[in-house]
């Protein structure tokens, strides 16, 4: 009998022999055979991984990625057969690997890849009603909670991590410069792009999606960066369609 | 539930594609003969965004078939209570009027492999894949088809042929069939058996939708054919006439055509779709 778990055992690992009581033609040893099945679950994982990691592939080049893809692959089978979820660890994965210790930025990029596959997949949010906020009387609109769109993201990183992704992503776009930088993932319609998050922003958004008013999380995004533009952040969030709804003393949720 | 759309009882006697989102505005300005669609249930069970919205659209015209790729019916294992909750929530919601899985093995524990794996014939398989069946009807509310795999190898300790598993599995959940014409060419030239005396002893009276693709060309260790199930090619002569073969015998019945790598363009796949229809008019 051959069981699952020795079926199993072999296709990730070419090393190992091919199980017991497998066939071809005429009962000759299955051999080649064998392999179709290791070809197409290695293959199709690393192809999974290079449609979930565009970034990561496009900074160390197609053929080191596909070279460090099935030692991944191995390591870190699907725990889920939602195949969109797939390369959740990639990010520490590549973080760990000694001959990438030079790019220490790379985890952040696994980072901003894999939260763009989640906001691509994100629930839809209900449309922000603009015009009502825009009619709130001033001393109400510090008040209001203003609540985060499912497909948003925000990734702070030490590495000028905007800028390395439109270096590698746009064309003509500048070499990046040494600088911290945090980067807000959205999805105005069906496709999510990154944007550059002014000083204070992050935290303002953080606080926000807790669940505080917007004149606390100003509060705070002010004690994080003294500089921080209300103004500014509030038409990137407007513009990039981050909230869904409020919640105030005035407004009725509609969903 | 998709409430603007038109609801479809069967899938129609007719061409259906493998549904691929770079063909979305093509498939619906330019459908061609193509009456229904396809797509894998796995890649719609995400929380939003453009596949839903997509689906949303196109089953305001197209029939819609729910192929799942992930359950493993075959596994030894219990099936994913979450996964097939998934598979209810997304069939509650489309309301297809197909659906389908693989006589096949994907997930192993917690691991799941991306792959259609194969299982031995057996009285053992037999009653666990029954029981694996039911549960999914049961679950779903509602018949669902079970399609033939490709093989590259056979058990030596499976006691039954594909067919009289198949048969018998019929018979004992009374679920439908999804005859893949190009999985049968496959694993009759790897194994050396005739493709036509596998369509003969099949039960095409339970056929309720007919997959055509195209496949990869190897040889095994010792030089025989070995023809690996790809979908990344036309669909080749040998395929379309064992299609024909079976049409004549079973009559009209929803064919469709699978290109899920190296997409084409929408002419190249609408012509296969084309080839289809002539089949089924024939």
């Amino acid at each position: 009998m051959t069981s699952q778990s020795a079926f199993r055992d072999a296709l990730l690992d070419p090393s190992k022999a091919v199980p017991d009581g497998l066939e071809g033609a005429a009962h000759s040893p299955a051999g080649k055979r064998y392999s179709v099945y290791r070809n197409n679950v290695t293959h199709s994982l690393i192809a999974a991984l290079q449609t979930a990691f565009p970034l990561v592939r496009k900074i160390l080049g197609a053929h080191s990625f596909d070279s460090l893809a099935p030692i991944y692959v191995r390591a870190h089978p699907p725990t889920s057969p939602l195949m969109m979820h797939y390369g959740a660890e990639f990010p520490t994965f590549l973080a760990t690997l000694p001959q990438l210790s030079k790019l220490g930025y790379l985890r952040d990029c696994a980072r901003l890849d894999a939260a763009m596959r989640v906001s691509y997949h994100a629930a839809d949010a209900s449309p922000f009603d603009l015009e009502w906020f825009q009619q709130l009387p001033p001393d109400q609109i510090m008040a209001q909670k203003l609540h985060i769109a499912p497909s948003v993201c925000v990734l702070r990183s030490g590495w000028p991590l905007f800028d390395i992704w439109r270096f590698n992503m746009v064309e003509g776009a500048a070499k990046p410069e040494m600088q911290a930088q945090d980067v807000m993932i959205s999805r105005p319609e069906f496709d999510p792009e990154p944007v550059l998050l002014p000083q204070g922003a992050a935290v303002w958004l953080d606080h926000l999606a807790q669940g505080e008013t917007l004149g606390d999380a100003y509060e705070a995004a002010v004690v994080s960066a003294p500089e921080f533009d209300l103004a500014a952040s509030l038409a990137i969030a407007f513009s990039q369609g981050v909230f869904r709804n409020i919640t105030g003393s005035e407004h009725v949720e509609t969903s | 539930m998709l409430d603007s759309a038109r609801r479809f009882e069967n899938l129609p006697a007719s061409p259906g594609v493998g549904y691929k989102p770079q063909h979305f505005t093509d498939l619906q300005r330019d459908p061609g003969r193509v009456e229904w669609i396809e797509i894998h249930a796995e890649n719609y069970m995400g929380d939003g965004g453009r596949p839903l919205a997509q689906l949303r659209a196109l089953s305001e015209r197209f029939a819609l078939s729910v192929h799942g790729v992930g359950l493993s019916i075959g596994g030894e294992t219990p099936l994913d209570r979450e996964h097939l909750t998934r598979l209810k929530k997304l069939c509650d919601w489309a309301q297809p009027a197909s659906f389908s899985e693989h006589l096949a093995w994907s997930t192993h524990g917690a691991e799941f492999l991306n792959d259609l794996l194969p299982l031995p014939y057996t009285e053992k398989t037999l009653t666990r894949v029954a029981s694996h069946i039911a549960q999914v009807q049961e679950t779903l509310g509602r018949q669902m088809l079970l399609e033939n795999p490709s093989s590259y190898l056979v058990f030596a300790e499976s006691t039954r042929s594909e067919t009289e598993f198949l048969k018998e599995l019929v018979n004992r959940t009374g679920c439908g069939l999804l005859l893949d014409v190009n999985n049968v060419f496959i694993s009759a030239t790897n194994l050396g058996l005739s493709a036509q005396a596998y369509i003969d002893a099949y039960p095409l009276a339970h056929v309720g939708e007919i997959h055509v693709g195209g496949h990869d060309e190897d040889t095994d260790d010792k030089g025989a054919p070995l023809l690996i199930d790809s979908h990344g090619k036309p669909v080749v002569d040998p395929v379309w006439a064992l299609l024909d073969y079976t049409l004549a015998k079973t009559g009209p019945k929803p064919v469709l055509v699978e290109w899920d790598n190296d997409v084409p363009d929408w002419p190249t796949l609408r012509a296969e779709t084309e080839r289809a229809a002539k089949a089924l008019a024939a």
